[in-house]
């Protein structure tokens, strides 16, 4: 990190990256949606409408919740350099935990300590679930983009096959879960109408941002994702913190869709399937994987979300826009980051001990065989002193020129 | 039981097998070619899917079902300039280009179906079939394996021949280098750029056209997310495969064998309910993975963008 620039230009600039690319991927997404015939203007005055105005920011601020629940726990695996890109069917198992377990639950104890228990079994079970993918990076350093995403298919199917069998609500005829009572879900915040889930998300994450930054676990898992080698210098067992590293990041991320069925939607269709992480994904990057920093973006794009279902009907396109929105954020991301590289503006989105390229340290032990940690394409920064040799990829192309 | 046998069926079953192990083995080729030229692309599921509307469209306007694996080719390609620029020439995060355009890919295709297809919902028809002479009258076998369409045959040749180029051409060799120790075949006076573009330029063509061999002979139609997760799948048997081109084509028609599976036992009067059919892929995946975890092997330098000089 480059110690001659003050802290106050240091936020300064690290703002720009992060707004910079959002912005950028609004524009070009209008300028899709003009080419496609529908109507940028009439979009974005629809998210503002939908997602801000009158009590709509009240139902922003509840979709707030899951996201922020989501962001925290891919934080924590990304933390580490663990992608666990499985989160959308460990977000569903959790949900289905509360949508399946609840209804029963309730109807023989208290609804606290019912709501308790769903909340420690979603998040049980969502660890579990990634006990395989953890265990076979672990052990045999199998690709965990691979294991976790293919994990999250099976998800997908086992939480469908519930719902369509066990826990079907016997009185409808579309598969879903039996609707929970309105008197049973997460009391609401005096005065509104959001549920408690929001105020539970923003405590995790505060909590989240200290113990990751404050706290000697926060370091661990800083010097582990620098370099797992490094780690076990220091005396870390490499296979724990795979496996707790997975289990917290899975764990959190299934308690964000029980809070979500406990808190909002009463109960659960079959084939249905939110996919909050895909959303939630570029916007950690973003906050440089900093549990405060990502509230606002998270809540920009609970706004967008909120209000796009509805506006992007109105503008003439399909809500799978906004798939489109956050794939162009996450380009442009790269891009700004490339460019402010360049011109050593502010500081890369990855923390600065993540920054360092694991490259550099960790060799694969043999020829022909990855090594138990092998680095997927950690960016190497060339600010950093620490690494060696000129990583500018333009120096290479002009020396070939 | 006694249908299971009948010949019409074994026919209909080892047709299917192939119409859904052709797209995935297209893919992870494509991959293959890819990864061993030390790019990871995580956007093929995207790639996949923008090949696949492509063919669909042009195929829809031209009643031509081979400018329609043209365009599906092309549109990978298109789709794969992404990777090509920010991470090959770049130097920028694989991980993060990759999946930014699986969700493009998802949602602009999803956007553009819905948008110009939903009221009149197209079928593109059967596929031109071009029997052998003399091989198609085998029983089975002829109905099911030689009575496809060309363009069956010619992707099977473009495999064929990219599985012998690979292993045993000085083209092959620079490619596998290029994920193996860039440093060397820079040193060798290659260019790593160079090969990886051209890595990323078939992979992003082969993708494509898997989609587009999805869109046009498999399902005979498009529908948003068709691929279904089938691009992460290929990812899969990439690695599972240590990239040797035979193993992928192999391990794909397993895979044929697995989806074909559930459809046959339906016939046969045992009822399977379709979220299994649609898991078992993915489980047979798993189990592979952790069965074989130790032999799935990805080249060192996967991941890595090769800038010269940094050690």
């Amino acid at each position: 990190m480059d110690t001659r620039t003050s802290s106050a230009q240091r936020i300064l600039q690290g703002f720009v990256r992060s707004v910079v690319p959002v912005l950028l991927a609004l524009i070009v997404s209008a300028l899709i949606m003009l080419a496609i015939g529908a109507s940028p203007t009439e979009f974005f005055a629809g998210v503002w409408k939908y997602g801000v105005t009158g009590d709509n920011w009240q139902r922003s601020l509840v979709l707030m919740a899951p996201l922020v629940i989501v962001a925290v726990g891919l934080i924590v695996a990304f933390r580490g350099q663990l992608w666990n890109l499985g989160y959308n069917g460990q977000y569903l198992l959790g949900a289905v935990v509360a949508s399946g377990l609840g209804p029963v639950l309730f109807g023989v104890m208290p609804a606290a300590l019912a709501t308790l228990i769903v909340f420690v079994v979603a998040v049980l079970a969502g660890a579990v679930w990634s006990l395989v993918p953890a265990i076979l990076k672990a052990r045999y350093g199998t690709n965990e983009i691979i294991t976790s995403l293919v994990m999250s298919f099976i998800a997908v199917g086992v939480v469908n096959l519930l719902i369509k069998g066990v826990f079907k609500d016997p009185a409808t005829t579309t598969p879903q879960t039996v609707v929970i009572p309105d008197d049973q879900l997460l009391p609401y915040i005096p005065g509104t109408e959001i549920h408690i889930g929001f105020v539970i998300a923003i405590v995790l994450a505060v909590v989240a941002q200290f113990v990751l930054s404050r706290t000697s676990f926060g370091l661990r898992v800083d010097i582990f994702g620098a370099s797992p080698k490094a780690a076990r210098h220091v005396g870390l067992n490499s296979t724990w913190m795979v496996i707790l590293l997975f289990a917290l990041s899975s764990g959190l991320i299934a308690f964000a869709g029980s809070i979500d069925i406990l808190g909002q939607f009463s109960y659960q269709r079959a084939d249905w399937d939110p996919r909050y992480g895909d959303a939630v994904m570029p916007l950690v990057f973003l906050a440089r994987f900093r549990p405060i920093a990502s509230l606002p973006f998270v809540a920009f794009y609970a706004v967008l979300a909120t209000g796009g279902t509805l506006a992007a009907q109105q503008a003439g396109v399909n809500v799978d826009f906004l798939l489109v929105i956050v794939g162009l954020i996450l380009l442009f991301m790269t891009i700004t980051e490339y460019i402010g590289e360049r011109r050593r503006l502010g500081q890369s989105y990855l923390p600065a001990g993540l920054r360092r390229t694991v490259t550099s340290l960790v060799r694969p032990s043999r020829p022909g065989r990855v090594s138990a940690f092998a680095p997927l394409a950690a960016p190497v920064d060339p600010a950093d002193p620490a690494d060696p040799g000129p990583t500018d990829p333009a120096a290479t192309e002009r020396t070939r020129a | 039981m006694s249908d299971l046998l009948s010949t019409a069926f074994v026919t209909v079953f080892v047709a299917t097998v192939i119409a859904q192990a052709l797209p995935l083995m297209l893919a992870s080729v494509g991959e293959t070619i890819g990864e061993q030229a030390g790019v990871l692309n995580l956007g093929l599921e995207g790639v996949m899917l923008i090949g696949a509307y492509v063919a669909f469209v042009t195929t829809l306007t031209t009643g031509n079902f081979w400018f329609g694996m043209l365009a599906g080719a092309v549109g990978g390609v298109v789709a794969n300039l992404a990777m090509l620029v920010l991470n090959v020439w770049l130097g920028l995060n694989q991980i993060v280009i990759g999946l930014a355009v699986t969700l493009i890919g998802e949602g602009i295709t999803s956007v553009l179906y819905l948008q110009n297809y939903t009221k009149s919902p197209a079928s593109l028809g059967s596929q031109p079939s071009m029997p052998i002479p003399g091989l198609s009258e085998i029983p089975v076998v002829g109905q099911a394996v030689f009575s496809q369409s060309g363009i069956f045959w010619v992707v099977i040749l473009i495999t064929l021949g990219l599985a012998f180029a690979m292993a045993r051409t000085n083209w092959g060799l620079s490619t596998r280098s290029a994920g193996q120790k860039p440093s060397s075949l820079d040193a060798a006076g290659g260019s790593v750029m160079r090969t990886r573009s051209i890595a990323v330029v078939l992979n992003g063509a082969l993708a494509g056209m898997g989609g587009a061999y999805l869109a046009l002979l498999t399902t005979s139609t498009f529908s948003p997310m068709l691929t279904n997760g089938l691009g992460f799948i290929a990812i899969v048997i990439t690695m599972l495969s240590r990239g040797r081109i035979l193993i992928v084509m192999i391990t794909s028609l397993v895979y044929g064998l697995a989806v074909a599976i559930g459809p046959a036992l339906q016939v046969s009067g045992v009822s399977v309910p379709a979220d299994i059919i649609k898991m078992l892929p993915f489980l047979i995946v798993i189990v592979m993975l952790i069965v074989f975890a130790r032999s799935s092997v990805v080249p060192p330098a996967l991941g890595a963008a090769y800038s010269r000089g940094a050690r």
